[in-house]
């Protein structure tokens, strides 16, 4: 079947099965910054946008996606190269597999909530797993990211 | 899940026929296990645009369609005021946010799971279902039956009854299933205990309700001995997240703490 | 230490942005478009002999290109460890075999048009299996009546104990003075078994590769390896391809921790696309990357401590027993580090002894995991002096102020145990081990912390603390190599076989060429790693990256350096000893004339005596200088249900000089948090049927950004002679300290002591109603 969604501010049209998952079409269509790193969504490595709110694209229809805005990480260019700005100082970014799922929910807090809290700032992406950083480090950059200074 | 179809309904009724038609039809809620389940499916049934993703509330009660999100209940200020929040509290422990933007109330009810952190507030809240042909049915009875749900869930009732709730989830992880939760909810009407992913499903400690609802006045004392009921009257077992005995220690104290709060007692 | 403007700076990662951007950069995002899709047949049983595959139903069904089984491959022994050669792991597998030994194990592999149509067929092979008695307890292997590799063929390539007869894949013993005689004489002794668990790396990107033919037909494959060359080594070897026919190449890799040092899909990709002449993908799913990669190695260790009564630990004797399971990879090399990068923290007993056996099992393989034996002995060794202290009525820090290894001090261990052989005897240049651990007694309150104190509500809080070090590579065994190659206009490129699997390697080692070459890190171009263009290196493991392939980039640029100065000084037409070298210019120190790197390189390339200036130049340790640490830990623990949190873990690290201060920091605080997971949470569950049960992350349970809040994390002041510009390595050493760190917590809180990881609220609940 063929449907037709708004992708980073552009009009797509797939062809594609009726029980196809985004994170597949996705891939398929070149949106290399979603990835697949679980199947149980647990990992947050295939988060991408819709209609701004952060959503695991392993379990989210295609079909559903029918006139909905999407957003992957290419989206918001200049947000996540200034988010690496901040995960550079605090050194952040390791293996970086999940930084683009992060970026676009960073993203999304930022457009819901005013001067969220480091407190928020967990609470938002603990969907959000990593292997690599322990953490801190990218809450910090974070709070850097949405000018927290203190 | 793989189907070869995939239909938005038109209307409750619509979505019911195309139920009927096929045996493997099913509805699909927020669709997280779509990735996990093996089934084969003819028709896959969705009810987004049918405004079951609203939270509506009247004199005495709320409403919470069954295809609102958990974010959506996360962000209720009218579910916030609602016995101390224990709904609001027990969904935002869920997974993370990405998960609670897909994940449905009623997919999280109409699957009787044992690991539900909705079901036990609900109960403990004394939550009714509103199902499409049967109308309202008590969740308490609902979680006692068994078998494939054919009617289709429109909604949660609450009432708006003053309360004070507790809700307690323990887990390994904040990202992660409960090992065990309670709920407790004390209104003008008595007290509710709920409790769940014993690991079975959720269930109310009924035993330990009807020690107090006999108690002349509630203190440390006939607190401390509903716990040790709620611990002594419900069967707990083991699985791989954790032993029968733990999970009946924690029913204990958390019972205990719970009934505590509720009563305004120090522990 | 002279002034440094490129190392030792907080310099950003050089690829950070464009990852968090999301270009294409992991091996899944180079796969051809298309390649076939591989799916992997897996065992349901434990252990059996494959009676019979039918695979023509599979083999039938459109859009099915191959399926292949253990008679497509030739039968070739060898080990999937990728490690050097001689490997010290037996060979053990071959790439499909008539025997399955753990649930999971490879049974065929099917390549098709796409996904859906592999996983179809997959379910229309039909295997007709005899099934055996498997062995799942590792302490009834040795000797079993089951023998799980009964095949011929297979061998060891020098002594390592292996008797596969016994279900022993290696075996070791080592013992200084006589151990026995003086526990006998020691006024107080504990003795204590403690038991770890087969902990999963859980690196986010699911094992991947890729495998195409070129024009020149030579096979060519992307994986995300952390051993680029080990893989091609081995791929040959088993496969009978000649080694210059074989290119792989590592793209991006979304995180290893050791779980990416072994061979995995990359038979099967190469055996796809050697048949089918086309291009093919294995991606791991999670449950495939948990069920059948591999784990940590889960041990028993019996410790047993002997000391005087005003508190000198006289003798120590360890004995492990070790699971390896199914296959052998990293068998004796994980279990000596046990002893080797443990024992010697308390240097100045008077006997000591290590010794124990590595055994086979019906369960998914061990291998090599980021602080690889260490940190299972570290956790016994640890929680062990603590119960000394105890039992002397002594401090913990106390005794171990008195007892551990200083700076100049030496152990007799080091010269004995090697990896798999002989080791190197070394002195501590740098062990700033009393630095650390006053600071961080400092740190974390220790004064006033310990052991406990009541914050009400239910609640204590305690400290627990435990010491550790590591090592900086396999000396005289793994070499690392660099190329620095001089472009016009005055830019570098920097060759490295070196592999950045996330840890960051390819900015230090960028950092540590700029620095010694006078220029901006972005006027060094990093590439790692490929076995057609960069020079050799071991690859990514033993802490090896910052010491070993540091050092060989080091003198890479020293050398490139003396060859810029030679070019400089006839250009100018002077005196090499005349050019006072700035990195982006030359100036003569006789007329003051200038020539800028810019200009001498393109002149180089176009214009006057041309050449392309190229070095390269490579390194072994002839030692490996331990990173040192003190972790501590405060934690809050209910009473009533033993639940606990960690308020924070401090950590006080001897890496000698960070090459990247902000990279090191999330070595050791990615490390500690891994530490933290294996101590807390990281629970192993296996049916009786030996399933693994805790096969996604629904169920394995690894730390969240809401679990751990505060690292404390501090580098002590520390600059190790033979090290780049000061440094040793830092990959491993974070991990080690929290098992212990927490089990001492624990019962410095509630008085009991949990002797197996992880140390859940659940056990020390039962600890307890045990105890009153």
């Amino acid at each position: 079947m063929k449907i037709e969604m708004n992708i980073n501010g552009r009009k797509r049209i797939f062809d594609i099965r009726p029980d196809e998952l985004l994170a597949d079409t996705l891939r398929r269509h070149d949106y290399t910054s979603v990835r697949k790193g679980c199947d149980t969504t647990s990992c947050g490595v295939c988060t991408i946008l819709i209609d701004d709110e952060p959503v695991p694209s392993c379990a989210y229809l295609t079909v559903r996606a029918e006139g909905k805005k999407i957003t992957t990480v290419e989206g918001i260019a200049e947000e996540a190269e200034r988010l690496a700005g901040c995960f550079g100082d605090e050194g952040a970014d390791q293996c970086g597999f999940c930084n683009p799922g992060i970026a676009l929910s960073v993203h999304a807090l930022k457009l819901s909530a005013k001067a969220p809290t480091e407190e928020n700032i967990r609470h938002y992406l603990v969907g959000h797993l990593c292997r690599c950083s322990g953490y801190q480090s990218q809450v910090k950059a974070i709070r850097r990211y949405l000018g927290d200074t203190t | 899940m793989k189907f070869t179809n995939y239909h938005r309904a038109q209307s409750l009724e619509d979505a019911h026929k195309t139920l009927q038609k096929d045996k493997s039809n099913t509805i699909v809620g927020g669709g997280l296990w779509l990735k996990l389940s093996r089934r084969e499916v003819d028709t896959a049934v969705d009810l987004a645009g049918l405004d079951l993703d609203l939270i509506e509330t009247t004199d005495k009660t709320i409403r919470i369609g069954a295809m609102t999100t958990l974010t959506q209940i996360e962000e209720s200020d009218t579910l916030r005021q609602i016995a101390s929040g224990i709904l609001v509290e027990a969904v935002s422990e869920i997974m993370g946010r990405q998960l609670r933007n897909v994940a449905t109330l009623g997919g999280s009810i109409i699957g009787r799971y044992g690991f539900s952190d909705c079901i036990t507030p609900l109960l403990a809240l004394d939550a009714r279902l509103d199902f499409h042909e049967r109308g309202i049915v008590s969740l308490q009875d609902f979680l006692t039956e068994k078998g494939k749900v054919d009617d289709i869930l429109k909604a949660v009732v609450i009432d708006k009854t003053k309360a004070k709730g507790y809700f307690k989830k323990v887990k390994k992880t904040a990202h992660d299933f409960p090992i065990l939760n309670v709920a407790v909810v004390k209104s003008e009407d008595g007290t509710r205990i709920a409790i769940g992913s014993r690991p079975a499903v959720a269930t109310l400690a009924q035993a330990a309700m009807d020690h107090l609802a006999a108690a002349t006045t509630i203190d440390k004392k006939t607190i401390t001995q509903a716990a040790r009921i709620a611990k002594e009257s419900l069967k707990y077992s083991t699985n791989h997240r954790a032993g029968a005995e733990y999970r009946a220690h924690l029913a204990e104290v958390y019972t205990r703490r719970g009934l505590m709060e509720v009563n305004g007692l120090e522990d | 230490m002279k002034k440094t403007k490129t190392v030792n700076q907080r310099i950003r990662s050089i690829d950070g942005k464009g990852i968090m951007m999301g270009r294409a950069a992991y091996t899944d995002d180079v796969a051809p478009k298309e390649a076939l899709v591989i799916k992997v047949l897996r065992s349901p049983h434990a252990f059996a002999r494959i009676k019979s595959i039918d695979k023509s139903k599979a083999e039938a069904l459109p859009g099915v290109e191959i399926v292949l089984t253990h008679e497509d491959f030739p039968r070739n022994p060898f080990t999937r460890a990728g490690q050097g050669y001689p490997e010290p792991s037996p060979h053990d597998k071959y790439a499909l075999d008539d025997h399955v030994r753990y649930v999971g194990d490879e049974v065929a592999c099917v390549a098709a048009h796409d996904e859906e149509t592999a996983e179809a067929a997959l379910k229309l092979l039909e295997v007709d299996y005899e099934i055996k008695e498997p062995v799942l307890d590792f302490e009834k292997a040795k000797g079993h009546a089951s023998i799980i590799h009964a095949e011929e063929g297979i061998h060891e390539m020098f002594p390592i104990g292996f008797e596969p007869e016994k279900n022993v894949a290696a075996a070791y013993h080592m013992e200084v003075d006589d151990v026995e005689k003086r526990l006998a004489e020691s006024e107080v002794t504990v003795t204590s078994s403690f038991y770890t668990q087969a902990q999963s790396h859980t690196a986010l990107e699911p094992h991947t590769v890729n495998a195409r033919l070129d024009y020149q037909d030579r096979l060519v494959l992307y994986s995300a390896t952390q051993t680029p060359f080990h893989v091609r080594r081995i791929l040959s070897q088993a496969l009978e391809i000649p080694l210059n026919k074989i290119r792989v190449i590592k793209p991006r890799v979304g995180g290893g921790f050791g779980g990416k040092q072994a061979i995995h899909g990359e038979m099967l990709a190469a055996m796809v696309t050697m048949k089918t002449k086309k291009p093919s993908r294995l991606t791991y799913t999670r449950k495939e990357v948990f069920e059948a990669t591999y784990t940590r190695h889960p041990m028993r260790i019996d410790m047993r401590l002997g000391a005087t009564k005003d508190g000198r630990i006289t003798a120590i004797d360890c004995y492990g027993l070790s699971d390896t399971g199914a296959y052998g990879e990293h068998a004796l090399t994980v279990f000596m580090v046990t002893g080797s990068k443990v024992l010697p923290l308390y240097n100045k007993v008077d006997a000591v002894r290590f010794h124990g056996d590595v055994v086979y099992t019906n369960r998914v393989s061990s291998g090599a995991y980021r602080g690889y034996g260490a940190i299972q002995g570290n956790y016994a060794l640890e929680s062990a002096i603590d119960m000394l202290a105890e039992k002397l009525g002594m401090d913990p820090v106390e005794l171990r102020q008195k007892n551990m290894i200083a700076e100049g001090e030496t152990s007799p261990i080091f010269e004995i145990m090697g990896e798999g052989t002989e080791g190197t005897a070394m002195n501590m240049e740098t062990c700033k081990l009393d630095h650390c651990v006053k600071r961080g007694m400092e740190l974390i309150g220790y004064k006033d912390k310990f052991p406990r104190r009541e914050i009400g509500n239910n609640k204590l809080r305690s400290v627990g603390m435990a010491i550790a070090m590591q090592g900086s590579g396999i000396p005289y065994i793994d070499m690392g190599a660099a190329t620095i190659k001089l472009n016009d206009d005055g830019f570098y490129n920097l060759l490295v076989g070196a592999t950045d699997i996330g840890q960051g390697s390819d900015t230090i080692l960028a950092q540590i060429a700029a620095e010694e070459l006078g220029v901006d890190v972005e006027k060094v171009v990093v590439y790692s790693s490929d076995t057609d263009l960069t020079p050799f290196d071991a690859g990514a493991y033993a802490s090896s990256t910052t010491y070993v392939s540091g050092n060989a980039v080091w003198k890479a640029a020293k050398t490139m350096k003396k060859r810029l100065i030679e070019e400089a000084a006839r250009s100018l037409g002077v005196e090499v000893e005349d050019i006072d070298f700035r990195g982006t210019s030359f100036k003569s120190k006789k007329d003051g004339e200038e020539l800028s790197l810019s200009d001498l390189s393109n002149t180089l390339f176009y214009n006057d005596d041309q050449k392309q200036l190229s070095v390269t130049e490579s390194y072994y340790g002839t030692k490996s200088p331990p990173p040192f640490m003190a972790g501590f830990v405060e934690i809050e623990i209910d009473k009533e249900t033993c639940e606990y949190e960690v308020v924070d873990y401090v950590s006080v690290v001897d890496c000698g000089v960070t090459i990247n201060p902000k990279l090191a920091q999330g070595q050791v605080e990615g490390g500690i948090v891994q530490g933290l997971g294996m101590a807390m949470t990281e629970d192993v569950k296996i049916a009786a049927n030996g399933k693994l049960v805790t096969a996604d992350f629904l169920n394995y349970k690894i730390p969240t950004g809401k679990d751990i809040r505060k690292l404390t994390t501090e580098f002590a002041a520390s600059y190790e002679e033979s090290g780049p510009y000061g440094a040793k390595s830092v990959g491993e050493i974070g991990i080690d300290t929290p098992p212990a760190a927490i089990a001492n917590a624990v019962y410095n809180a509630l008085g009991v002591r949990i002797k197996s990881l992880p140390i859940t609220p659940e056990k020390i609940q039962a600890a307890r109603m045990e105890k009153d």
